[in-house]
C-alpha cells in the first residue's frame, strides 16, 4: 500500500490519498492521470493492468486501486 | 424521415399510442417494429447493413461468452484431474493459451469485419480522392456511388462497445437477438446517438414494461418542444447565413469569417443539442431514460473540460474502447520503458500518454468525416490539450503567485477564451480543403472589410433584421435556461412545481414560438441535422 501511495503522491502531491475518496467522481484523476498511474503500477508491481480493469470503481480511492492490484496478482 | 417533419411527429404519436395500449411484455417488440420501419424509410436496402452488424456482433458476443464458460468448465476439470502437478500445470497453461487465442480471434474478426463495412461505405471515396491526388490529372479513378447508411457511424460504435463490454465481463451477452437488434436500431438513437452502452438502456427500461405515466409523457413532450425550439428557431435560422458564407469563399472573407466562426458554433450547439433533446424526449415519452449527451459545454473553462461536457457519449466511447486499450497495450508499455530510460521519469512517462492521445484524436477526426479537414480538426484538439497539459505547472505557478486571479472574473475570462478557441477550431468543420481554411483564416487579418460588413454586408447573407432579432432572442432564452441549469438544476422540474396557469403559459408560449417563429414556410427548408452527416 505504501508503494502505491508514493506513486499517487508523486502524481498529485497536493492530494492526501490516504483519506481522499471519489478520486474519479470528483475529477481528481482524469484519463491522462489514470494512464500514467496504470503505467507506474504495471512497472512497480510487475503486473499488466488491462483496459478491462480501468473502471471508475477500481480507481476511486487508493484502497480500491490496491484491491485491484491484489486481484490482478491473484489471477496470475 | 426528418425529426422536424410532420411525418416524424405523426409516427411518434401513433407509436406512443399503440405502445401504451399494448400488453407490457410486447412493448419492446413494438419499438423494434417501429424502429425497423423508421430505418426502412431511409432506404429499405440500408436495413441490410444494420442487420449484418447486429447479427455478427450479437453472434460474436455469444461466442465470447461461450468461450468464458468453456474456460471455467475446463479449468475446473483440470483442477480435479488426477495428473502429476507438472503435467497439470503444463496442460492448464496450454489450454489458457489456446483459449486466449480463440477469444482474440473472435474479437478481432467481429470488430474488423464491422469496421470494414464502415470503412468501405464511408471512406472509399476519400481514399480514391487521395490516390487521384497522387496520380495527377489524366489518370483519375472514378469515385464510387455509395450512399452512407443512416446512423452507421453511431450504431457501429455502439455495437462494438457492447461486444467489448461482454468481453470485459461488464455485462452478460444478450441471448435474444431481437432485443439486441432493438438496442442497435432504436429509432430516436439511431440517427445521431447518444452512443449508449447496453447496460445503460437496460437500466433505462428499453426492454421493460412501461405503464402510461402523465409525468413521462408531459416531460417528454416538453423536452421535444425545447429541441424543436433550438433547432427551428435558432439553428435553422442561422444556417441560412452560415451556408451563404461557406458557399462563396471568394466573396466572404475577412470579417465574414469571424462572423461564420461565431454563428456556426452557435448553430452547431443548437442543432446537435436540439436533436438530442428530441431523442431523449421521445424516449422519455415512452418511459425510457437515455443518458445525457451534453452538460452546457460552452461554460467550460478549458478545452479539457469542454470535452467532458460536449458529446459525452462519444468521448466516453473513445476513452473506454480506444484510449485505455491503446495506452495499456504492449507496444505502449514498451514505449514507456524506453522513453523513461532515455528522457527521464517525468517527461518519459508522459510521452506514451501523448502518443495514445494522438491515436484517439486522429480516430475521432476520422470518425467525424472522410476528409482531411476533420483529421486536422482532431489533431488540433490533441495539440491544444497536450500543450495545456505541459503548461499546467506554469498555470499553477501563476495562481500561486497571484492568488487573486482566480475569482469570477477570471472564470468568465477562461470561459470566453475556451469558447473562442472552439469557434476557431469549428472552422475546420465548415470547409473541406485545408489550404482554403488557412487562406480564409489569414484573410481575417489581411482583408479589411469590417466597415462594409457592419454597414450592410451582414444583412445580405440570407438573414433579415427580423431573423437576427428572433435568433438573438432565442439565444438569450437558451442562455438563461443554461445558466439556471448550471446553477440550480432542471428547468422542467422548476416549472413543474409552479401553479397550473404558469405551466400552461410557459409551454403554450414555447409551442407558439416554435410554430410562429420557427424557420419554415416559403423559402425555408427544414435542414437535416448537422451530426447526421457524421
Amino acid at each position: 500500500m505504501e508503494e502505491l501511495l508514493e506513486i499517487l503522491e508523486d502524481l498529485h502531491p497536493e492530494i492526501d490519498f490516504e483519506t481522499t475518496e471519489n478520486l474519479i467522481t470528483d475529477g481528481i484523476l482524469d484519463s491522462l492521470d489514470i494512464v500514467t498511474l496504470v503505467s507506474e503500477i504495471s512497472e512497480n508491481f510487475d503486473i499488466a493492468v488491462s483496459a478491462k480493469y480501468i473502471t471508475p470503481a477500481n480507481f476511486n480511492s487508493a484502497q480500491a486501486i490496491y484491491e485491484m492490484i491484489e486481484t490482478i496478482q491473484a489471477e496470475g | 424521415m426528418l425529426f422536424t417533419s410532420y411525418s416524424f411527429i405523426g409516427f411518434v404519436l401513433l407509436l406512443a399510442l399503440v405502445y401504451y395500449l399494448a400488453p407490457g411484455r410486447h412493448q419492446w417488440k413494438l419499438l423494434l417494429l417501429g424502429s425497423l420501419l423508421f430505418y426502412a424509410f431511409s432506404g429499405p436496402w440500408n436495413l441490410l447493413y444494420i442487420l449484418t452488424t447486429s447479427l455478427t456482433v450479437w453472434g460474436g458476443a455469444l461466442a465470447v461468452e461461450k468461450n468464458y464458460a468453456d474456460k471455467k468448465a475446463r479449468l475446473k476439470e483440470l483442477k480435479k484431474a488426477d495428473l502429476p502437478p507438472d503435467q497439470k500445470k503444463a496442460k492448464t497453461a496450454a489450454f489458457k493459451k489456446k483459449q486466449a487465442a480463440d477469444l482474440k480471434r473472435i474479437m478481432v474478426l467481429t470488430i474488423v469485419f464491422n469496421l470494414l463495412i464502415l470503412a468501405v461505405v464511408k471512406y472509399t471515396n476519400f481514399l480514391i480522392s487521395n490516390i487521384n491526388g497522387v496520380l495527377g490529372e489524366g489518370r483519375q479513378l472514378s469515385l464510387l456511388s455509395i450512399a452512407l447508411p443512416m446512423g452507421i457511424s453511431f450504431y457501429t460504435l455502439q455495437a462494438i462497445g457492447y461486444l467489448v463490454d461482454v468481453h470485459r465481463e461488464v455485462i452478460p451477452a444478450e441471448k435474444n437477438y431481437f432485443k439486441f437488434l432493438l438496442f442497435i436500431s432504436f429509432f430516436p438513437l439511431v440517427i445521431q446517438g447518444p452512443i449508449c452502452r447496453f447496460g445503460e438502456v437496460t437500466e433505462g427500461r428499453l426492454f421493460a414494461e412501461n405503464r402510461f405515466s402523465w409525468k413521462n409523457v408531459s416531460f417528454g413532450l416538453e423536452r421535444i418542444l425545447w429541441g424543436f425550439f433550438k433547432k427551428l428557431v435558432i439553428a435553422d435560422r442561422i444556417s441560412a447565413a452560415v451556408n451563404t458564407v461557406i458557399g462563396d469563399t471568394s466573396t466572404y472573407r475577412g470579417a465574414y469569417i469571424l462572423f461564420l466562426m461565431l454563428m456556426y458554433t452557435i448553430e452547431l450547439y443548437a442543432d446537435f443539442t436540439g436533436g438530442i433533446d428530441i431523442t431523449i424526449g421521445v424516449a422519455e415519452m415512452l418511459g425510457i431514460t437515455l443518458p445525457e449527451n451534453f452538460k452546457r459545454p460552452y461554460f467550460s473553462q478549458s478545452l479539457k473540460e469542454y470535452w467532458r461536457r460536449w458529446h459525452i457519449s462519444m468521448c466516453e466511447w473513445f476513452r473506454n474502447y480506444l484510449f485505455y486499450p491503446v495506452s495499456t497495450s504492449k507496444p505502449i508499455r514498451e514505449l514507456t520503458k524506453f522513453s523513461k530510460a532515455r528522457l527521464g521519469k517525468d517527461l518519459g512517462r508522459r510521452i506514451p500518454v501523448y502518443v495514445s492521445s494522438f491515436v484517439v484524436w486522429f480516430a475521432t477526426g476520422v470518425w467525424h468525416g472522410a476528409s482531411w479537414n476533420f483529421i486536422v480538426w482532431g489533431l488540433l484538439n490533441w495539440a491544444v490539450l497536450m500543450i495545456s497539459e505541459e503548461l499546467e505547472p506554469l498555470y499553477a505557478g501563476f495562481h500561486k503567485r497571484f492568488p487573486g486571479a482566480s475569482g469570477p472574473a477570471y472564470s468568465v475570462f477562461c470561459m470566453i477564451r475556451t469558447f473562442l478557441l472552439v469557434c476557431f477550431m469549428n472552422l475546420f468543420d465548415c470547409y473541406a480543403k485545408i489550404g482554403e481554411i488557412l487562406s480564409l483564416l489569414g484573410s481575417v487579418f489581411t482583408v479589411h472589410n469590417y466597415g462594409a460588413f457592419f454597414s450592410g454586408g451582414v444583412m445580405e447573407l440570407g438573414m433579415s433584421g427580423t431573423d437576427y432579432a428572433v435568433t438573438g432572442l432565442g439565444i438569450l432564452v437558451l442562455l438563461a435556461v443554461s445558466i439556471y441549469e448550471e446553477r440550480k438544476g432542471s428547468v422542467r422540474e422548476m416549472i413543474a412545481e409552479r401553479p397550473y396557469i404558469v405551466r400552461t403559459l410557459v409551454w403554450t408560449g414555447l409551442f407558439v414560438a416554435v410554430l410562429l417563429i420557427g424557420a419554415y414556410g416559403a423559402g425555408y427548408d427544414a435542414s437535416q441535422f448537422i451530426y447526421n452527416r457524421f
